[in-house]
């Protein structure tokens, strides 16, 4: 029966359906499955697969590994590539990368299940506890690393490869970024998070240290003046606005602040959700809190997004995800004031969209949803290098190809720099090249 | 629709599909089973002589090699002759056949290479009103270490000598079943012939060891940590079985030999790839093995069914009919030029063949055009060695177009119409004596 309790309010479903609801999306591959799904790989030459991997894993090869009964070497090729490759398996979006690439699709539209066969390698290896790296010999070289995200860790991972002394500063109480605190609690299940920053920091050679962000205790010319080299890997920090009146009444919150509280709860049923909740934006933000919120028990889910489907920059498997749970996508519609009764949110007031010679604008027709709670989950592009001199581009850190800012001796990759995917496979790949430019830069 | 009904050296089925004497044939419930399944005819496990049982492992009899998706491809046996008593086997095999009339009954058997050893058992056979016996003298393991099964059939004079002794001794059609494991297996087959066979049926399994344990380094099946080489069959053998097949019915001395052909028949091609090979009939076994009695309901309408898209309205019409374009390599033409081509809308980009002709043969496929992934032949250097085709996983993607005009661009020779051999070839030799 459907949880019709008014307004915001936690306990919507019977405390069983939160594990259920919560589980894996994915359920892993067993060894069979995974066999299998590996024989259907042609082992192309030049694979697309590999081509459209942001960080270049090996994939025919690794596929090939586990084909031939090596789960640990082909997790081996993986983590050469992308030592986060077990939560990448877990949130890449393969439906727009090697998946998409896979001649399997264009030959029957159903590519290999690269992201399961990855995931199936790397947590087999990490199964077996340890670490398959080993340090080079100490170069008495230390780096900071300021933030301890994906691109943080991986490029943490690889100067401490390369015999480099790492810390990292990290804001939040956990490290791990937002995959720890932002992406959809059913494709990080059992804490894997955690797991794979412990599985990280397992090659040595690296502390972390907590409650440190640049402005916070940390200025980036003592970084420099303590350290041969710093690399940022900051992420974004603040939402974009709404620009609809009234966004700052009671039930209008950030979408990535609600995903962080409803990772670090312990109990999702104490987890107030609204019973109409409203959705503002078209990425995978958007697709998570409205995911979640249905399953948390919200009677009416409703993205509300400014285009259409094409242009929304969660994909469409994505939007398919989301449809198939039960929520509405509302496309070419934006907000335009949040309607408030009794000093709260109690709908959205929209007008329709239309794309002119280009250019997107209302078409002054105006429709309301009701919603005791609306998320704002149009984006972060704010980043907080206060004083620094680092040039930006489009509000984002400018590097080069190595992930050079324009200051010598500061790197930077993740979301914080300008022209990145937002994926955390690009943000571990930024880590490494990154890493392995200051790397040849502290032997110069 | 087609008539599948067979006649076979006078012994009738409705069918041409017989199930190969093998653990599938070993007993009436078996056989029961696999009649009740439509097969055509049986060929019983081989019989031994009177006495104590022979006696089997009671560890692994199996190993296989495996394809993709653990498509069996290869399997291996150390199981030996029946190992039920004489007396049990010779009842069962007379009732079934009484209540089984229409059905073909082959009685295999294998005792010691002395005529009295024959002269005893012949009789008992015959009384169980079988159509017929198949002699084996091809099994590789076990038996041939006492002299029996390949031993005899690697000596083309010890064929002779036991086919006129079942001659002699019995009026039963006469079968000689043939070892793969030999270097010219034409000899064999005239020896069967010059004894007075029937018929030949062939191939036996070939010697093989499927894979060693890397833990305890043995050969699996491993028994108590050792192994000894069992007899390998299934689909991976059917090429060796088709070209000794091919190579009797071209022999000059023994043409005409009817031939039951064993080897691999997995599906109702490879069957009428056999039977244009000149095979009277088919024996399959491992096929049956993995997947159970019903697949003959696939061979027997796939082999209906294409007879009659072809017209053929018996066997007999096609039977054979490959047999006069298997020739010698020196007889192949040499003017004939065919290339590879790529058909791009079939193609899903793999690229397989670039990497194979690249890396292993003749650097010509592009895998580029117009700064994309794009694979086409290089009839310049194309060979036309069909590597590519094999390679490919989509069926028909790249296929072999011959050049009848023009020049061929990888020799700069222009394209000959006519016919023309390594025999009188220019840089052959002994050409050249000839015309001297």
């Amino acid at each position: 029966m459907a949880d019709v309790k008014p307004g915001i309010s936690g306990g919507r479903l019977a405390h069983s359906d939160y594990a259920l609801n919560f589980a894996d999306i994915h359920p892993p591959l067993d060894a069979h499955e995974a066999l299998v799904e590996s024989d259907r790989c042609y082992f192309c030459h030049d694979a697309p697969c590999q081509v459209a991997c942001p960080t270049s894993i090996d994939i025919p090869m690794f596929i090939r590994q586990i084909q031939t009964g090596h789960a640990k070497s082909a997790a081996r090729t993986i983590f050469d590539q992308n030592i986060l490759g077990g939560m990448c398996a877990r949130v890449c979006p393969t439906e727009t990368l090697c998946e998409e690439a896979c001649v399997r699709e264009e030959a029957e539209g159903k590519p290999v299940k690269i992201g399961l066969l990855q995931r199936y390698a790397t947590d087999t290896l990490m199964a077996e506890g340890g670490h398959p790296y080993s340090r080079a010999k100490p170069t008495g070289k230390k780096v900071a690393v300021v933030g301890a995200g994906p691109a943080g860790l991986a490029c943490a991972h690889r100067l401490a490869m390369h015999g480099h002394e790492v810390t990292v500063f990290e804001a939040r109480e956990k490290s791990g970024g937002l995959n720890e605190y932002g992406i959809a609690a059913y494709k990080s299940t059992d804490d894997f998070a955690r797991k794979e920053v412990d599985f990280i920091l397992g090659i040595g050679g690296i502390t972390v240290q907590h409650g440190k962000a640049l402005g916070k205790g940390l200025s980036l010319d003592d970084l420099k003046k303590d350290h041969d080299a710093v690399f940022l890997g900051i992420g974004l920090q603040g939402v974009n606005a709404l620009g609809a009146a009234n966004d700052d009444v009671a039930g209008v919150e950030d979408a990535v602040d609600y995903i962080a509280e409803l990772r670090q709860a312990t109990d999702l049923s104490k987890l107030p959700v609204g019973r109409r909740v409203v959705v503002i934006g078209g990425g995978m933000t958007a697709i998570d809190v409205a995911v979640q919120s249905k399953l948390l028990g919200a009677e009416d889910v409703t993205i509300v997004y400014r285009r259409g489907p094409a242009q929304m920059k969660a994909s469409a498997y994505e939007q398919e995800v989301a449809q198939t749970r039960g929520v509405r996508i509302k496309h070419w519609a934006m907000p335009k004031a949040v309607i408030v009764k009794d000093g709260k949110a109690a709908g959205l007031a929209c007008e329709y969209t239309a794309e002119v010679n280009g250019r997107l604008t209302g078409t002054g027709e105006i429709f309301d949803l009701a919603a005791d709670m609306i998320f704002r989950a149009i984006g972060q592009s704010h980043i907080d290098v206060t004083g620094a001199a680092l040039a930006l581009e489009g509000g984002r850190i400018k590097v080069d190809d190595e992930r050079r800012t324009s200051v010598p001796g500061i790197w930077a990759g993740g979301d914080c720099v300008a022209g990145g995917l937002d994926l955390t496979v690009a943000s571990v790949d930024d880590g490494r090249r990154a890493a392995e430019s200051i790397n040849l830069f502290l032997k110069a | 629709m087609a008539d599948l009904r067979s006649n076979f050296i006078g012994i009738k089925s409705p069918n041409p599909f017989w199930l190969a004497s093998a653990p599938p044939t070993d007993k009436e419930y078996n056989v029961v089973r696999a009649f009740k399944a439509g097969w055509g005819g049986v060929v019983w496990k081989t019989l031994g002589e009177e006495g104590p049982p022979i006696v089997n492992v009671s560890g692994p009899r199996y190993g296989a090699i495996h394809g993709a998706d653990r498509r069996l491809l290869g399997l291996n046996n150390i199981e030996l002759i029946t190992d039920r008593p004489l007396e049990v086997n010779l009842q069962e095999i007379k009732k079934v056949k009484r209540e089984w009339p229409d059905r073909a009954m082959i009685v295999s058997i294998m005792v010691p290479c002395t005529e009295e050893s024959w002269k005893a058992i012949l009789p008992k056979v015959e009384e169980t009103g079988c159509d017929g016996i198949e002699l084996n003298f091809g099994c590789p393991h076990g038996m041939s270490e006492r002299g029996m099964g390949s031993a005899v059939g690697q000596v083309p004079e010890y064929i002779e000598m036991v086919t006129r002794w079942c001659k002699q001794y019995s009026r039963m059609p006469v079968i000689v079943k043939l070892t793969p494991n030999i270097t010219d297996i034409r000899y064999p087959a005239r020896a069967a012939r010059k004894g007075g066979a029937d018929a030949v049926s062939l191939i036996n399994t070939i010697s093989s060891i499927v894979s060693v344990d890397l833990d305890n380094f043995a050969p699996m099946p491993t028994i108590d940590g050792k192994g000894s080489h069992g007899g390998y069959c299934g689909p991976a053998v059917k090429p060796i079985a088709l070209n000794m097949v091919a190579e009797i019915a071209r022999d000059a001395e023994t043409r005409g030999l009817p031939i039951s052909a064993i080897g691999g028949v997995t599906t109702w091609r490879d069957a009428a790839e056999f039977i244009a090979m000149s095979a009277g009939t088919v024996q399959v076994c491992t096929a049956a093995m993995t997947y159970g009695f019903r697949i003959v309901e696939e061979m027997k309408t796939g082999l209906a069914r294409w007879m009659d898209e072809k017209g053929y309205a018996t066997v007999e019409d096609f039977r054979g009919r490959a047999v006069p374009n298997v020739t010698d390599w020196q007889y192949l033409n040499l003017n004939y030029v065919t290339k590879a081509h790529i058909d791009q809308d079939l193609c899903i980009k793999c690229g397989r063949c670039y990497a194979a002709c690249e890396d292993t043969s003749h650097q010509a496929i592009f895998k580029e055009k117009d700064g994309k992934r794009h694979f086409e032949v290089n009839d310049a250097e194309c060979v036309a060695c069909n590597l590519c085709v094999e390679v490919c996983p989509v069926d028909n993607c790249i296929t072999m177009v011959r050049q009848t005009e023009g020049v061929d661009p990888r020799t700069g020779r222009k394209i000959n119409p006519d016919y023309a051999n390594w025999t009188t070839h220019p840089n052959n030799p002994t050409a050249l004596k000839a015309a001297e």
